[in-house]
């Protein structure tokens, strides 16, 4: 990004032009005891060749060699250097989200494409130019649906992510929504039996993940028929996109609610990434956020528009569908660019590798003693193991052996201490699963 | 334009009394100045809806709009033709185009809004504000 100085001359102009004396007079009517008077505490000016050593020790400071076997919400998956090359281009790169619309009619043509990726990918009918990420997308999916169905209840799957279920927490606290949480049985899934006629009748919608937060492959089916029969809505949340290149997509869902960072995004301390909204067309008014479509012009031109933009906050304001939304174009793009390159094939192979690398994995590591699987449902690139000792304690060790260990399942599920959430995904190379599994049963053998 | 037994308001709604019924609309005035409408959200059947509140919306190319609601009562119909053909309210605002019949709470709230002759004029003062 560019820094723009600016001249005392160029200030003055500036304050003639707005009528303002000077520059504490414009701010005047922020209080005295709030303003900031002292020099901004920064260090001196430094030279090019300064800088750039600077920034050669602090790259050099980051840790190299490591193995991370961590996924629980964030998928490290190759990128191409296509993608960086064309989303850095600054046409893309510097502009907002359009809000003379049709005027960006490059902006409008790629979210229309991202919409068109993102509904091929999940079975649904429509979906929206995106949202800030995974979490804020199951919220308004789950506002959409009490909108929709009238009803101020939602019944939440236990195996949905905790950040899912905490942001959801957050926002339904002051809208007088109810939450109730349904367990899981033996398998990983959720407890379809739990989901009674009599707590039905009252719920808006049934809030399932899927590969849930333990890995495990949910029967999306199943569960809508249930939801269904009892009058609510199924949102059906996604955390890892790439499973969906081979994992039957969650189209009896009424909403699907995903993360989009697994499809190209860097895991970047955890964000930002894109969330993803689709559903059924029938219900695209209740649907948040900007929506691309495509028309013809005066001439019958293919062009776009962004359409339903009626209902949204510049135009609604108070009265909006939602205004704690967004959209991620630049993300949307990166997620559009890295599911043309890869192309149908490209993701079900990705998606294949992905696969076949956690079986093995999980094979791996099961032939260690006193390692089980936990749950018997199908997983995708990611799976729950048994230890036999505190899961926080074996990765202080295989940290010493340069290896990232799996996500402790036990600080967010008191009843799942000893679990262990491993994630393998295709950058995960063979020989690293297989010194992976070797530090662990050397561990596991040496006595506490 | 503006039949002689309907009552006004000034937020463009019409209504009919008929008997403890009133029919409500939007007027043609105000679906003249919505444009093409190409959605309408109608409340369900039983909802209560009290006087000045609003029971639903009316989408067009250009804007959403709230529908006030004439008088307070209970809402016994809505016009299922809307869902299909929104545009029949462009078409016959006044006519086939009515949005919700509604058992009125009190029957003499009808005579405090204006008759045709007074919102007629309440229009034509509007669009004199609007080419000032």
């Amino acid at each position: 990004m560019r820094y723009l100085p600016k001249s005392p001359s160029e200030r003055q102009e500036m304050l003639d032009a707005i009528g303002a004396r000077s520059v504490d007079q414009l701010f005047e009517s922020i209080p005295e005891k709030f303003r900031f008077r002292e020099p901004l505490p920064l260090p001196g000016p430094l030279s090019e060749m300064e800088i750039i050593q600077y920034f050669r020790e602090r790259a050099a400071e980051n840790s190299r060699g490591y193995t991370s076997f961590l996924g629980a919400g964030v998928y490290p998956h190759l990128r191409s250097v296509v993608t960086d090359a064309l989303v850095q281009r600054g046409e893309f790169l510097t502009s907002y989200t359009p809000y003379q619309a049709e005027f960006a009619q490059g902006t409008l043509t790629a979210i229309f494409e991202f919409q068109t990726l993102m509904c091929q990918l999940t079975g649904q009918e429509v979906a929206n130019a995106s949202m800030y990420d995974g979490s804020t997308a199951l919220t308004e999916a789950v506002l959409m649906a009490e909108r929709l169905t009238g009803r101020r209840r939602v019944l939440v799957a236990r195996s949905v992510h905790p950040e899912y279920r905490q942001v959801l927490a957050t926002y339904a606290k002051n809208l007088g929504l109810a939450i109730e949480e349904v367990g899981f049985i033996s398998s990983g899934q959720v407890d379809r039996a739990a989901l009674t006629p009599a707590k039905l009748a009252e719920a808006a919608a049934v809030v399932i993940q899927s590969p849930n937060f333990f890995g495990v492959l949910e029967e999306v089916p199943a569960v809508a028929e249930t939801a269904h029969a009892g009058g609510a809505l199924l949102i059906t949340t996604v955390t890892e996109a790439v499973s969906l290149g081979i994992v039957r997509p969650p189209a009896e869902a009424d909403i699907v609610a995903m993360e989009g960072q697994a499809l190209g995004i860097t895991p970047s301390y955890g964000g930002p990434y894109v969330g993803v909204i689709a559903t059924r067309e029938k219900y695209v008014r209740q649907m948040p956020g900007r929506l691309a479509g495509q028309t013809t012009d005066a001439a019958g031109r293919r062009g776009f528009v962004l359409t339903l933009a009626t209902r949204e906050q510049h135009i609604r304001r108070e009265k909006a569908t939602s205004n704690i939304c967004t959209n991620e174009a630049l993300f949307a793009l990166v997620a559009t660019i890295q599911m043309c390159l890869l192309g149908k094939e490209g993701l079900r192979e990705l998606a294949a590798q992905n696969l076949s690398k956690a079986r093995f994995a999980q094979a791996e590591l099961e032939k260690i003693p006193g390692v089980r699987r936990a749950f018997s449902a199908p997983a995708f690139n990611e799976f729950t193991l048994e230890f036999p000792r505190s899961v926080k304690l074996v990765n202080a060790a295989l940290l010493r052996e340069k290896i990232v260990g799996p996500y402790v399942l036990g600080t967010q599920y008191p009843e799942l201490t000893k679990r262990a959430l491993v994630c393998v995904t295709e950058t995960t190379p063979r020989a690293e699963i297989e010194r992976f599994a070797a530090a662990l049963r050397k561990i596991l053998e040496t006595p506490i | 334009m503006y039949p002689a037994d309907y009552r006004y308001t000034k937020d463009h709604e019409w209504i009919k009394a008929d008997g403890a019924v009133g029919t409500v609309g939007i007027t043609d005035y105000a679906q003249a100045e919505l444009g093409d409408v190409v959605f309408v959200e109608l409340p369900k059947v039983g909802a209560q809806v009290k006087t000045g509140q609003s029971f639903g919306t009316v989408e067009s190319v250009k804007a959403v709009s709230e529908i006030y609601s004439p008088v307070g009562g209970e809402v016994i119909e809505t016009n299922g033709l809307l869902a299909d053909s929104p545009e029949k309210i462009n078409q016959d605002p006044h006519g086939v185009a009515w949005l919700v019949k509604i058992r009125l709470a009190n029957p003499k709230e009808i005579s405090a809004l204006m008759d045709a002759a007074a919102y007629q004029s309440y229009i034509a003062e509007k669009a004199k504000e609007h080419s000032a």
